[in-house]
């Protein structure tokens, strides 16, 4: 069961609530933490919020990212060989809530290095440093039972992930163990590759806010202000996630990147 | 060990559980894909059509029944528990992974797929794939590790030359564990055409299930050869583990049988105290990787480490979730052995038999060298031979020191 909570106790609730008071949609960013090395990733998260990312996914990083496309592979290796762990994720998330309390901070990765820390453990560890939730690429509503106890215990919510290939007849079980916003992956396909059609989006979105009064928000495969714009027209929430990290592979200005992405989502018109 | 259960043989649950293992750990987007694989391998168990059709391929492309074969000259060496064979090298491409290429790409026939993708480490699983796709006239890619490339060139001819595409990975570590991360990778990218023929009792549920089936042809086979050779079932069972398809093939059959006994051989590479080696249910601990929860090699923080093996076809960080359920109710016993002893039994059995087997099924002669001595005259043991090892020869020859320029 999804948790309940009231919007003053819950980030994402309050953020949701503010982006609907400005009539806008909200953009969320996704970064891997540790790449391309702590002190700089710890410079960019802490940075995230003033650039003007609405919600920050943080990535934990992990050796087999079956999801993820070559730019996220590469920064999830970058992070590991400059000695990442979930410990250290966590300590980087902390240090960021020290300045900031109010962006939610949603926690991205596979289930294995949670699986290892112990669920129970990464539950509290997580909401102790400040985290809002996860989302846990390979766990589908079929394994999420064994994480909704102690999420729901401490406050967090389990971000559910859906594709287009989820039909009507499996949505229900996506949406019950559902929390804080719901993820529409519109391409199929792993991260950074190809771009959804916009109407196609569109009309996705529609067919879930038919189905769920969760926040939506669209990713994979957004990679401009003016890409991230067309989808803040349908969704609650852009996520950009493959072109931002790789502006900070690159060393390119990412937080610059992020501001024109803002502005991007802020002249959509809703 | 727990308490003996009613039957071994009854997993998985509904939900692709064995105990605490398996499962089904993939994201969104696959679920629908690994469901309708579900529906369809459920619609062919109960449909004796696909059973004939099947059994028709066996007879007459793979050649089945394989041979169980008497090692006279092994057991006298030994000169104790009578060795017997069952000889899956005699299959059509050199080893036992046909067996279920042959029953998923039926499966996927039915299913309307006209691209077929595989993961393949030493390259017979790719072969075999490549095999029934050139039979079945299917478009076939095959993700292969860089590092698995290099040192198993044949096998990438023979794809090719069978028609089909060898994608080389680079990501990660470059090997098994990688190639099956990219071939996950293109089918959420191509979910409308593509079957995903995997090679191993791993995976997402329902492989582990579906692919044992296919391979209990094995064990079956072996039950009726040994009544018929013998009179009555042997008393162990021996046989190497990689993801453990082979094991599984001739293990499940005799799982309810408590007289027999059961070894399964995990590659110990260098030696488990090491660091370098391949054997996660002695070396590992439960993770999930791959759509499954199984014993994995990983780091203190949940990274999954890099196997060693001289055996590429072993060379994997992980094993099938119904070995891991078997391991832990305690039916069925896991035990290591290294590169060296496996060189040392490829040797042997070569000389001894006339039989070069492959590096993986070496380890599971190497375990029988250790146990048949131990072992009364009238203790029946069969071993299971799983492939042949011609596409090993460059590699022994290397770990010999010998020069391959210089043989002539």
């Amino acid at each position: 069961m999804p948790r309940e909570t009231t919007p003053e106790s819950c980030r994402i609730q309050a953020r949701f609530a503010a982006l609907r008071e400005q009539g806008r949609a909200g953009l969320v960013t996704y970064m891997m933490a540790g790449d391309p090395d702590p002190a700089s990733a710890q410079a960019i998260l802490d940075g995230l919020p003033t650039a003007g990312a609405d919600i920050i996914e943080l990535g934990m990083p992990f050796s087999d990212p079956m999801a993820d496309g070559p730019t996220i592979q590469v920064a999830a290796q970058r992070a590991l060989k400059q000695g990442q762990t979930l410990k250290g994720t966590l300590e980087m998330l902390s240090r960021f809530r020290e300045k900031d309390t109010e962006t939610p901070v949603v926690l991205m990765g596979y289930y294995n290095p949670i699986h290892s820390h112990g669920v129970e453990r990464f539950a509290a560890d997580a909401a102790a440093a400040g985290a809002d939730g996860a989302i846990i690429v390979d766990l589908p509503p079929e394994e999420a039972p064994e994480l909704t106890g102690p999420f729901n215990a401490h406050g967090l919510h389990l971000i559910m992930l859906t594709a287009p290939t989820t039909d009507a007849a499996r949505l229900p079980a996506v949406l019950a163990h559902a929390g804080g916003f719901l993820y529409y992956v519109s391409i199929t396909g792993i991260t950074g590759t190809r771009s959804a059609d916009e109407a196609q989006v569109a009309e996705a979105v529609e067919r879930l806010r038919r189905q769920t009064d969760l926040p939506i928000a669209v990713g994979f495969g957004i990679r401009t202000p003016e890409q991230a714009a067309a989808t803040a027209r349908a969704a609650d929430a852009v996520v950009v996630g493959s072109a931002l990290v790789d502006r900070i592979a690159k060393g390119d200005d990412p937080l610059g990147f992020v501001a024109a992405l803002a502005e991007g989502v802020r002249a959509a018109r809703r | 060990m727990t308490k003996a259960l009613n039957t071994y043989r009854a997993g998985a649950d509904e939900c692709g559980h064995f105990g605490i293992f398996g499962g089904r750990y993939v994201a969104e987007t696959l679920m629908p894909l690994i469901l309708e694989v579900e529906r369809a391998y459920e619609a062919v168990t109960t449909d004796p059509a696909f059973r004939t059709e099947l059994n028709g391929y066996l007879k007459h492309y793979v050649g089945r029944p394989s041979p169980l074969y008497f090692a006279r000259r092994m057991t006298e060496h030994l000169g104790g528990a009578k060795i017997y064979f069952k000889r899956e090298d005699l299959n059509h491409t050199g080893a036992h992974k046909v067996n279920s290429c042959m029953g998923q790409i039926l499966l996927a026939r039915r299913m309307g797929k006209s691209r077929i993708i595989a993961e393949t480490g030493a390259g017979q699983h790719g072969v075999a794939t490549a095999t029934v796709c050139a039979l079945f006239g299917l478009k076939c890619v095959i993700y292969m590790g860089q590092v698995d490339i290099e040192r198993q060139a044949p096998n990438v001819f023979r794809m090719k030359l069978l028609g089909a595409e060898v994608k080389p990975v680079t990501s990660g570590s470059a090997t098994l564990k990688d190639a099956m991360n990219d071939a996950l990778r293109d089918w959420v990218a191509n979910v409308d055409d593509t079957y995903y023929l995997i090679g191993t009792v791993a995976g997402p549920h329902p492989y582990p299930s579906m692919v044992r089936d296919f391979q209990c042809v094995i064990g079956e086979e072996t039950r009726e050869q040994i009544l018929e050779q013998e009179g009555r079932l042997p008393d162990s069972l021996v046989a190497c583990i990689g993801g453990g398809s082979n094991a599984m093939g001739l293990f499940h059959p005799f799982l309810d049988e408590p007289d027999v006994r059961i070894v399964g051989v995990e590659a110990a590479g260098d030696g488990v105290e090491t660091g370098r080696h391949a054997a996660s249910m002695t070396g590992g601990r439960p993770g999930v990787l791959h759509g499954n929860r199984m014993y994995l090699l990983q780091t203190d923080d949940g990274q999954v480490t890099e196997a060693h093996s001289i055996s590429a076809g072993l060379d994997y960080p992980g094993v099938g979730p119904e070995h891991c359920w078997l391991k832990d109710t305690g039916r069925v016993e896991y035990v290591p052995i290294t590169d060296a002893e496996a060189l040392e039994a490829f040797q042997t059995v070569t000389r001894l038999e006339g039989i070069i087997p492959a590096l993986e099924s070496a380890h599971a002669v190497a375990q029988a060298i250790k146990m048949a001595p131990t072992l009364p005259k009238d203790h029946i043991m069969v071993v299971n031979m799983s492939g042949r090892g011609d596409k090993d020869v460059a590699t022994v020859a290397k770990a010999l020191g010998t020069d391959m320029g210089e043989v002539l």
